[in-house]
């Protein structure tokens, strides 16, 4: 739904109200210091709030899968020591330092995506844009952070989010749910956040195969694969390298074949489309 | 000749009456010539208002009643159970009522089964008013699966509380005039309360549930907790829209008090009773005040 620009005063979900009885409803508001909003979009949460949308969203995003913004409750309100710990693990790399100076963004206005589709075949960049074309998604979908009170660990929860989508196509995943499982314990096991093994749950809306070849053959993968934190990667300087070599860097073995619903040319083909459909649109919305 | 046209300026100046003070003043701020109101606890423009409430209502109509339910852990169904046997409604025979803000049908619905159930009344109807088309749309589905669809009792008609058009509402209509937790979203109160005194008949009744003042301390702590901590989530969660729930519970802290109501409500030339709560008062309060019913006659 669209609202005017919320003020962050709006944004408060504390305060006491001081209220005579006669009704001058207002005579006197306070607003606790941990309720002011650190960053735009933050909904500060006390302990009670936070078990109670952990709570909430664990259970949501079991029932209606394709509530992305549930999932993202559920990261946020269980982090809990795990996004410090992430950070440190940032500070120590230099490359990790550089991402948290820089704080780049991942998002259709950020990644120039004709660029990448001109790199080399192989390279990490045009890795990146086939596996975009061939699942259908953009970088777009990131629900933001809300209930992260302080905003470099704010931030540091946003660049996991963002980054998901280049593990997917740095092993080559797609987006099917029992590939999404594999990548979250490969996740779980690099980055330690808890709502990454929290989501493994959804392995019970898999058919029984699916399951079985998760835990037999995608779970092991995850765990042999290596221990550099991938947190630290700064993807975007790094474009131009070549994949497998990226992959060797990291430590990051072949997973076992999935099974593509679209064959590579097809995506391709349907790609083109939707560009020229995309097009078309916006020289009608011109000449109009 | 331009001269002379400002001597002639100057002698209408001096004509002013001597205590009319000069008026110096800088161009008049845009900003304060608007007026202001509340959305919540924010500051809107008077103008913007109808269509941010209308916004929160466009996004809530399809769950409304499934995070009404939620929210007071179904309790609202008693309070508008015990509005409806207050009112009685086809105790004194079939009566023409009209629901305003009464989008997703609560209320209609139990005024119909009411008079049915108790009175065998099968003439008594309901115009269900409200603001916003989405909401209506809800109510029309909702009483798609009663036996009242498609027939006479039920109406369904889309306009603003504070402005009906005479032509669809004429003066002096209707018997019964209820308005449950809608009263708090409008811009001006008291337009809403003389659109309610035009429409009823003499000696027409006009009833209004809404959520109000808390008086017992300890009771409005924990509502206030609750409130603001819970319902929001609860908006997150179920409806995936915390503003608008943190618009409701808001709105509902913005609402006049029950003898400020009760006040408003006889202004606007209705007889309440005595400047107290309970029987034989203008107000009563469920559940220590978290909701309350207002009523008066039109004399």
């Amino acid at each position: 739904m669209s609202l005017p620009t919320i003020s962050r005063r709006a944004l408060s979900t504390h305060f006491r109200i001081y209220a005579a009885s006669t009704g001058a409803a207002f005579r006197h508001q306070t607003r606790s210091l941990k309720t002011t909003p650190a960053y735009p979009g933050h909904v500060p949460l006390n302990w009670f709030e936070n078990a109670f949308l952990a709570a909430g969203s664990a259970f949501m995003a079991l029932a209606d899968p394709r509530r992305g913004d549930m999932v993202a409750a559920l990261g946020e309100t269980t982090a809990g020591p795990a996004l410090p710990r992430l950070r440190e693990r940032m500070l120590e790399s230099a490359e990790g330092r550089r991402i948290l100076r820089d704080r780049p963004r991942v998002n259709s206005s950020t990644v120039d995506m004709d660029k990448l589709a001109q790199l080399p075949e192989g390279s990490f960049g045009h890795t990146y844009v086939t596996w975009l074309e061939r699942c259908g998604v953009t970088p777009d979908t990131r629900e933001p952070v809300h209930y992260i009170d302080d905003p470099e660990l704010a931030y540091v929860m946003q660049r996991y989010r963002e980054c998901h989508d280049f593990y997917h196509a740095l092993c080559g995943l797609p987006v099917s749910v029992e590939y999404e499982l594999a990548l979250k314990v490969l996740e779980f096991a690099n980055l330690g956040l808890p709502s990454a093994l929290l989501s493994t749950a959804a392995a019970v809306r898999l058919t029984p195969a699916k399951r079985a070849r998760l835990l037999s053959e995608y779970v092991p993968w995850a765990l042999r694969c290596g221990a550099r934190s991938l947190i630290t990667v700064y993807w975007e300087q790094r474009w131009e390298q070549d994949t497998k070599e990226l992959r060797r860097e990291l430590g990051i073995l072949d997973p076992p074949e999935p099974k593509w619903r679209r064959p590579l040319g097809e995506a391709k083909a349907a790609a083109a489309k939707r560009a020229q459909a995309q097009e078309m649109a916006q020289a009608q919305a011109v000449s109009q | 000749m331009q001269a002379s046209s400002r001597i002639l300026r100057a002698a209408v100046k001096r004509t002013r009456p001597l205590g009319a003070r000069q008026n110096h003043s800088r161009p008049q701020d845009p900003s304060s010539s608007t007026s202001t109101t509340h959305f919540g606890f924010r500051t809107v423009p008077e103008e913007s208002k109808e269509s941010l409430v209308r916004g929160v209502f466009d996004s809530v109509a399809s769950s409304y009643d499934v995070m009404n339910d939620a929210m007071s852990l179904g309790v609202h169904r008693l309070w508008k159970d015990n509005f409806i046997s207050l009112l009685r409604p086809g105790s004194k025979g079939p009566i023409r009522v009209i629901d305003v803000a009464g989008g997703t049908g609560d209320i209609a619905l139990r005024v119909l089964d009411f008079a049915r159930e108790k009175y065998a009344d099968r003439e008594t109807s309901v115009d269900v008013v409200d603001i916003n088309g989405e909401m209506l749309k809800e109510g029309h589905r909702r009483f798609k699966k009663t036996m009242y669809h498609d027939t006479p009792q039920v109406a369904f008609q889309e306009a603003n509380a504070q402005a009906m058009p005479e032509d669809r509402f004429p003066s002096n209509t209707y018997d019964l005039y209820t308005i449950a937790f809608g009263i708090r979203n409008v811009t001006s109160i008291k337009d809403a309360l003389k659109e309610a005194h035009r429409v009823l008949k003499p000696g027409g009744t006009f009833a209004c549930l809404e959520f109000n003042k808390v008086t017992n301390p300890v009771l409005g702590q924990i509502y206030d907790q609750y409130s603001f901590s819970v319902i929001p989530l609860l908006g997150t969660i179920l409806a995936g829209d915390r503003e608008s729930y943190q618009y409701l519970v808001e709105s509902i802290r913005r609402f006049p008090s029950q003898p400020e109501f009760a006040r408003l409500i006889s202004e606007a030339g209705f007889a309440t009773g005595g400047n107290f709560e309970g029987d034989g008062g203008a107000w009563r309060d469920l559940w220590g005040g978290i909701a309350c019913i207002h009523m008066g006659v039109k004399v």
